[in-house]
């Protein structure tokens, strides 16, 4: 086995040491007049797992096309480990990709559409033969090496895909919706084993995807994008926890949304008055607004708790409701709450007991609450 | 439901299929009859092969036979090489200047009327050689040239919409495998259409041996093809000479039919069952 | 970068060729209609003259006033738009229901069949329009049928007549017909009639409510397919047509080639393309349609 491939442990991160490995400066791409990516700033740090995670013409699939260089920036730099890519093609890159509908060749077989980018290197046929080796052993697919494309199954022409664009030993690695095309049990562990090679490996993953579960689990940080813009960049729990605009917060994961004015304000807590909600709401955190400002509070519904009774004390954080309906999931249940001021309030509740005796019921007034911490004031 | 639509879709297919084979069958049968009257059996001395035997000595038909084979291999192959150009440029370019232009240029000829597109290169060639002194006259070369211009129009639309077919991202991966964009089309593009580009050559090959209309045009004088041989004789009237040719051709593309057909088959067959075991071996 | 270069070449070499062969060609038709006949090669004066130096240009409508006045060219123009016309819509009323029956036929009889319609396309035109002539002469196969039947006494007149024409572009033409109506039909997804089914409809309703609006696109490409090489069609009418009344086709080609009047000849094509350009339009609209969809 190379040198490359014996690495076991995580390699450490270039963030670490602070320095990006692939930096995107003011990138804007525009196709006629509209901007696919709109002056994208973004550092990618060595052997990390950045996931791009956007709608349909959010922009993710022509920055990834902009690295791998189908696509050249109308503005802006690319560096990738230093080097400035404007005028690199795509056959000099010793940057990869993994397609989303895998492009696999046909008429090839397994062997040969592995070898295919080592034969552009000019290495030697016992070298080529090694490595082709060496990377189907790692991806599970030695014994398919004279197999075709259409004789596989498509979780095995994913990991061929993947072995296509690793034995290059590239300095980044794209992916294009790299588990979109398999059905779900699949892919929940084909994630943790591109994340076992990712860090077996220590190549940077860039991933595209629009399915925020694939992208919670597979990234160290992740962007999200919308209208060609980067509109937060962070790990996971902190897109989810605390988001940065009203946007992100709706786009991960669902969420309720209050509009309010801010009462007033101290270090370390805020207090704000909602129509939309019908109670002040105390958030145990400091935002940067001023008095009276329009601001967003958004509740997450895992967040608020559902009982009969009111608890007594102050009349903050509470509020009163009617259940309209119940989905029971199996592991949770989502209440449909209508608070007394007319809006539909979303609260999931895990389902802890078996019996269903206790359970709230349809049609009964409920309080719906939640601590000082859990609420993310949002100013646009 | 499906009865009443059925049948009579079903017998319309019948009488039609009838239609398409009756002229054909009557050709093949006759070509057999020993009367010079061509439709009137002569039963007690027929089957014969004499007609054939007339065939293979006629000097003339032999002799146009092998000028008509001779342009159409040329233009077979030429009008693949432009055709196939074409093709890639259009499915796989992207928008380009001259974009309309080149898709009009080949649409246009497949469905214009034959003499007015003899007329038209006819023309050319004169105004061609009064201006430069080439092609000098009509004959094989103007003959060759026209029948390209129209069989890469065919050609073209299968490539193209054999390309339509794959992925664009396959020859993207070819090149961030690090494949320059002349290896790509070697490797990756013209495997995939090579099927394509031989029906296309097969149909360019077949156009240029039948074509009549725009070869008379820009034939010239001494360089007579098949067709146009055929056309003087038969419009003076049936000759049992040209059943037996008729008969040889019909055979000849029968066979080649059938046989590409039953290889297609056991080809998909095979791809069937290597899918189903893929499937069955899903992970 | 040698990508746009080497682009700029695939696309380049045959639109060069196609600019060369299809289209300035038609651009010296349009220019020799204008011109007027002399004797001599080419038989045509040049339209641009030099008198005292300068450019002269010499524009004659003659051709095209001559063909209004003489009756025979309107008349056989008019009568090949008939003959097309109709013949397009019999390989229709012919090539739907054959379509239709393939359509719907399972996947083995259906590729048989597709190959048989196809067979035809492949052994010469020229041959299978010649068939025709054994068939329908006064001694020929169906005649001699018929009198053997007793159901005639005298032969029919039936080669030389418009039946014959018809006959020879519907049998010559009808795969061009059947296969774009094919490939729309069996595109068709069964559950819509099934649907209509369900919510009441007759088989008949449906087929004319469900299938024939969905298939128009395949209507629209097969009639084009047949009609606008019909209009010019040559061989056909000079095998098995009338003497007494030429086809547009056949009037270009005898002023071409028995009066050597390329002038007549040019100001005739450019009249049958006139008639062609808005069918000829409609068609690449139609294929590039379908290409698309491929995608």
């Amino acid at each position: 086995m190379s040198a490359q491939f014996q690495v076991d442990t995580p390699v450490p991160t270039s963030r670490e040491q602070g320095e990006a490995y692939v930096r995107i400066e003011n990138v804007t791409k525009k196709f006629g007049d509209f901007a696919a990516v709109d002056s994208v700033s973004l550092d990618v740090y060595r052997g990390e797992i950045f996931c791009l995670l956007g709608g349909s013409g959010s922009g993710k699939t022509t920055l990834l096309r902009m690295l791998a260089g189908f696509e050249t920036p109308t503005a802006g730099k690319i560096h990738i480990d230093g080097q400035d890519m404007s005028t690199i093609p795509p056959y000099d890159r010793r940057v990869n990709m993994m397609f989303q509908s895998y492009a696999l060749f046909p008429h090839m077989t397994v062997e040969k559409n592995v070898a295919f980018g080592l034969e552009q290197e000019k290495l030697g046929r016992q070298e080529i033969k090694r490595r082709v080796g060496e990377i189907l052993e790692i991806v599970k697919m030695s014994s398919f090496l004279a197999r075709r494309p259409h004789q596989l199954s498509g979780g095995q022409r994913q990991r061929v895909a993947l072995a296509r664009a690793l034995v290059k030993r590239p300095k980044l690695l794209l992916l294009d919706e790299p588990l979109a095309a398999l059905d779900r049990k699949l892919r929940e562990n084909t994630q943790f084993e591109l994340i076992n090679i990712q860090k077996r490996l220590g190549v940077t993953f860039i991933v595209v995807t629009h399915d925020q579960e694939e992208a919670m689990t597979l990234s160290s940080r992740m962007g999200v994008m919308n209208h060609g813009k980067i509109a937060q960049v962070g790990t996971p729990a902190a897109i989810y926890e605390s988001p940065a605009t009203k946007f992100v917060a709706d786009f991960i994961g669902s969420v309720n949304m209050f509009e309010g004015r801010v009462l007033d304000e101290a270090s370390g807590s805020l207090r704000i008055q909602s129509e939309e909600l019908g109670c002040v709401v105390a958030v145990e955190r400091s935002v940067n607004c001023a008095r009276g400002a329009t601001v967003w509070t958004a509740l997450r519904p895992e967040k608020i708790n559902i009982s009969r009774d009111q608890e007594q004390g102050s009349p903050e954080n509470v509020v009163r409701g009617t259940v309209k309906e119940i989905a029971y999931m199996g592991d949770v249940s989502i209440y449909h709450v209508q608070i007394d001021s007319r809006k539909i309030v979303r609260v999931t509740l895990p389902n802890i007991m078996r019996d269903a005796e206790h359970r709230i019921t349809r049609n009964e007034t409920v309080y719906l609450s939640w601590h000082g911490s859990s609420p993310v004031v949002l100013t646009e | 439901m499906r009865s009443s639509r059925g049948v009579f879709s079903r017998t319309a297919l019948v009488f039609g299929l009838v239609f398409l084979y009756v002229p054909i069958l009557s050709m093949v049968i006759f070509s057999f009859n020993n009367s010079r009257l061509v439709t009137v059996w002569d039963a007690a001395h027929s089957p014969t092969l004499k007609w054939y035997a007339a065939l293979m000595s006629n000097g003339q038909i032999m002799g146009a036979a092998w000028l008509s084979i001779r342009i159409a291999l040329i233009s077979a192959t030429g009008a693949v090489i432009l055709g196939t150009l074409t093709g890639v440029a259009l499915a796989r370019f992207g928008p380009f200047r001259g974009r309309t232009l080149l898709t009009g240029m080949t649409t246009a000829p497949i469905v214009m009327p034959e003499v007015i597109t003899g007329l038209s290169l006819l023309l050319m060639f004169v105004s061609l050689e009064q201006l430069i002194g080439w092609p000098k006259g009509s004959g094989a070369l103007t003959i060759t040239l026209s029948h390209i211009t129209f069989c890469m129009a065919y050609v073209t639309v299968v490539v193209q919409s054999r390309l339509a077919g794959f992925d664009e991202s396959l020859e993207e991966a070819a090149m961030d495998l690090g494949a320059r964009p002349v290896k790509v089309f070697f490797r990756i593009t013209l495997p995939l259409i090579v099927p394509g580009i031989l029906s296309g050559w097969l149909l360019a090959f077949t156009l240029s041996w039948d074509d009549l209309v725009i070869t008379q045009f820009v034939a010239g004088p001494g360089s007579s093809t098949l067709p146009m041989v055929i056309f003087s004789k038969v419009r003076l009237g049936v000759s049992p000479d040209v059943n037996a040719l008729a008969t040889i051709m019909v055979t000849v593309v029968a066979l080649g039919i059938v046989a590409s057909a039953i290889w297609m088959r056991y080809q998909n067959r095979r791809r069937e069952r290597d899918e189903q075991l893929a499937a069955a071996a899903n992970l | 970068m040698d990508n746009h270069a080497g682009r700029r070449l695939v696309a380049g070499i045959p639109l060069l060729w196609l600019l060369l062969f299809f289209l300035v060609p038609f651009i010296i038709v349009f220019k020799i209609s204008f011109s007027e006949v002399r004797l001599a090669m080419p038989p045509y004066a040049p339209l641009l003259q030099w008198l005292h130096g300068l450019p002269h240009p010499k524009l004659n409508f003659g051709n095209y006033a001559f063909l209004f006045t003489d009756r025979l060219y309107i008349s056989s123009y008019l009568y090949s738009l008939k003959v097309a016309a109709v013949s397009t819509f019999c390989c229709l009323l012919i090539g739907y229901p054959m379509a239709y029956a393939i359509a719907h036929a399972g996947p083995t009889w259906r590729n048989v069949l597709l190959m048989m319609i196809v067979l035809p396309f492949w052994t010469s035109f020229l041959l299978r329009v010649y068939a025709w002539i054994g068939l329908l002469k006064n001694n020929g196969v169906i005649n001699n049928i018929l009198m053997y039947l007793g159901l005639i006494h005298e032969p029919l007149p039936l080669l030389q007549t418009d039946f014959a024409v018809y006959i020879g572009i519907v049998y010559s033409y009808l795969p061009f017909m059947i296969l774009p109506l094919y490939a729309n039909l069996e595109k068709h997804d069964n559950t819509l009639l099934e649907a209509a089914a369900d919510l009441g409809a007759h088989p008949v309703t449906a087929f004319l409510r469900i299938t024939l609006p969905q298939s128009a696109a395949g209507i629209v490409a097969g009639s084009l397919l047949v009609f606008i090489p019909a209009v010019g069609e040559y061989v056909v009418p000079s095998l098995l047509g009338r003497s007494d009344q030429l086809m547009i086709g056949r009037v270009l080609s005898d002023e071409f080639f028995e009066n050597r009047d390329w002038p007549v000849a040019s100001a005739v094509a450019i009249l049958i393309l006139l008639a062609l350009v808005i069918p000829i339009m409609l068609f690449q609209h139609y294929q590039r349609r379908e290409l698309e969809a491929q995608k």
